[in-house]
């Protein structure tokens, strides 16, 4: 079996939702009947016959190509199987998946992962902002599972976040982690102003030290934690910078905060050579 | 049959069914790890009135260990399973956490789950994070050495107590130094434990005691000093005996530790003094595992 491709041979003026198109809800229809479903792009439906070209036939594995930023919710809620995006994706991508794995060649717009709660998200060049948040409004974030993003990420990363890891390889924005209820994101690169904002409990870990500490966090001093380790560790079939990372990031600075919120979380600020 | 010259009993080792469980223990090296290892497994050498049999297993090198520090894997067991939780629980949280630069990990990933670091997590007095890593959950629970790092569950798993077998000597060096052979051989293969001190009881028993107090009291067929005074086990040239206790994961494992320690045993023969290999064989009153000696040995 050949994994489900869709080719996307229309340019689109107005945003396509593509959620009805995930391994577990295509589960069992036939290509006909997958091409005649329709799909929200902008006040009107689509068939998705119409916006791509479909070929294949494994469900598990779908394939997004010539694939634009203007397909949201691409895997939205997804619980199991594979997508590969080639190209760029939009917004929602993986909102509120409960497992499986995707993976995406270019960038992708806001809210990726939001309110996600498993499985594995791999994004290989930048995120938009309120990656691995809760939507507008609401306050649970992402509660599971593993998002890496290779590129940069915008603000409010991991916002609400309650459960999970978020994996930065470049920079990122503003308000890193800001209102988390406990997970972990960690950036390799340099992050935005007022990291941890509002924070209760989690772990911002961070490679390089911010331009500043929020004046809420309180120098606990350096220290090494076993967790850091054996944490990175467990990244290690991602094929990520993180996983030979165990030695370089498990000395830290700790700061703990946010003080004005419960104050039970923590920026580690690794040992700068 | 006789293995180099040393008897083997037509007799049977009987055990009985407990439950057991796994930890790994780490540390900044080595040294340490044993320090907390042998206080967790300490005074746990039986069940007649420790509440559990406990050993370790075996040393493990950075890459077996979860954190990639040097460790060691220690074995619990149990008559049930609440009895060995309680033990895990207090000796982990008397004799790991309290000893320093220690983490502790479940060893077992199959079986019902019982709590490591679910309980102990309370010591951190509210600043205790959890961290979720993989399928597995994490403590860490600040203490005045840095963090430990505990997870939360480890596994407890159907096991074998009480797999033996005695060797009868010319002397008691003689007895001592064939125990010895078969413990170093013993303690390569994994999923058992030798729970006595340096894996070797000198004080056997049998089951039941004239006094009503007692359950258990000395096998006096096999003391030497009552060849004539009791009804001996033991011929004339027979100085001393000692018995090897072990506890396993399964029937298979406690034969092959068997085999491999009278092996051993018998490597050293009749002109060093070792005469007999027996078993601790109570008449079907101890438990349902019976390990003939012969047919392990055949």
């Amino acid at each position: 079996m050949t994994a489900l491709r869709f080719t996307l041979n229309t340019e689109l003026k107005q945003r396509l939702d593509v959620s009805p198109l995930t391994p577990d809800r295509l589960n069992g229809l036939s290509p006909a009947e997958i091409a005649d479903l329709p799909l929200q792009y902008g006040k009107r439906t689509l068939k998705a016959g119409e916006a791509f070209l479909v070929e294949g036939d494994d469900t598990t594995r779908l394939v997004f190509s010539k694939a634009s930023a203007k397909l949201d919710f691409i895997g939205r809620g997804m619980s199991g199987g594979e997508i590969q995006v080639e190209g760029q994706a939009g917004s929602y991508l993986a909102m509120q998946m409960k497992a499986g794995k995707i993976l995406v060649t270019g960038s992708v717009d806001a809210y990726t992962a939001c309110e996600m709660k498993g499985g594995t998200v791999v994004i290989h060049g930048n995120a938009g902002d309120f990656l691995g948040a809760a939507l507008p409004g609401n306050k649970k974030g992402m509660a599971g599972g593993i998002v890496l993003v290779k590129g940069d990420a915008g603000d409010r990363v991991g916002d609400h976040l309650r459960r999970g890891a978020i994996l930065i390889e470049g920079n990122a924005g503003a308000y890193l982690g800001s209102r988390m209820t406990a997970g972990t994101i960690a950036v390799l690169g340099t992050v935005g102003a007022y990291p941890g904002y509002a924070m209760g409990r989690g772990t911002l870990l961070l490679a390089q030290a911010p331009a500043s500490i929020p004046a809420t966090f309180s120098d606990c001093g350096m220290h090494t934690l076993g967790f850091i380790p054996l944490m990175l560790r467990s990244f290690a079939e991602l094929d990520t910078r993180y996983a030979s990372m165990a030695d370089a990031l498990k000395r830290v600075r700790r700061y703990a905060g946010d003080l004005c919120s419960l104050g039970k979380g923590e920026i580690l600020v690794a040992e700068q050579p | 049959m006789h293995i180099n010259g040393v008897q083997i009993d037509p007799t049977f080792a009987e055990a009985f069914p407990m439950k057991a469980t796994r930890v790994i223990i780490t540390a900044q090296n080595l040294k340490w790890a044993y320090h907390s290892a042998q206080a967790m497994t300490g005074f746990a050498t039986s069940v007649i009135a420790c509440g559990c049999e406990a050993g370790i297993e075996r040393e493990l090198s950075p890459s077996e260990t979860p954190d990639g520090r040097p460790g060691v894997s220690a074995m619990i067991f149990a008559m049930g399973g609440k009895g060995l939780a309680k033990q895990l629980e207090t000796r982990a949280g008397q004799c790991v956490l309290t000893s320093p630069t220690s983490a502790l990990f479940a060893g077992l990933h199959e079986g019902d789950k019982i709590p490591l670091g679910k309980n102990l997590r309370f010591f951190g007095d509210g600043f205790q994070i959890s961290k979720r890593i993989g399928a597995q959950r994490y403590w860490r629970v600040p203490v005045m050495d840095g963090e430990f790092l505990c997870e939360e569950t480890t596994r407890m798993v159907p096991a074998i107590g009480g797999g033996n077998f005695l060797i009868l000597a010319e002397s008691q060096p003689e007895a001592l130094a064939a125990c010895e052979a078969a413990i170093e051989a013993m303690r390569k293969l994994p999923n058992v434990i030798m729970p006595f001190p340096g894996g070797v009881v000198r004080s056997g028993s049998k089951v039941g005691s004239k006094y009503k107090a007692l359950n258990a009291s000395t096998n006096d067929a096999f003391c030497p000093t009552l060849k004539g005074q009791t009804a001996s086990d033991l011929s004339p040239e027979i100085e001393s005996v000692m018995e090897i206790v072990i506890d396993g994961l399964s029937e298979n494992d406690i034969r092959k530790a068997m085999r491999v320690g009278i092996e051993a045993a018998c490597r050293l023969g009749t002109e060093n003094g070792i005469r007999r290999i027996s078993a601790g064989n109570y008449g079907g009153k101890l438990g349902p595992f019976l390990f003939h000696l012969q047919e392990i040995m055949a």
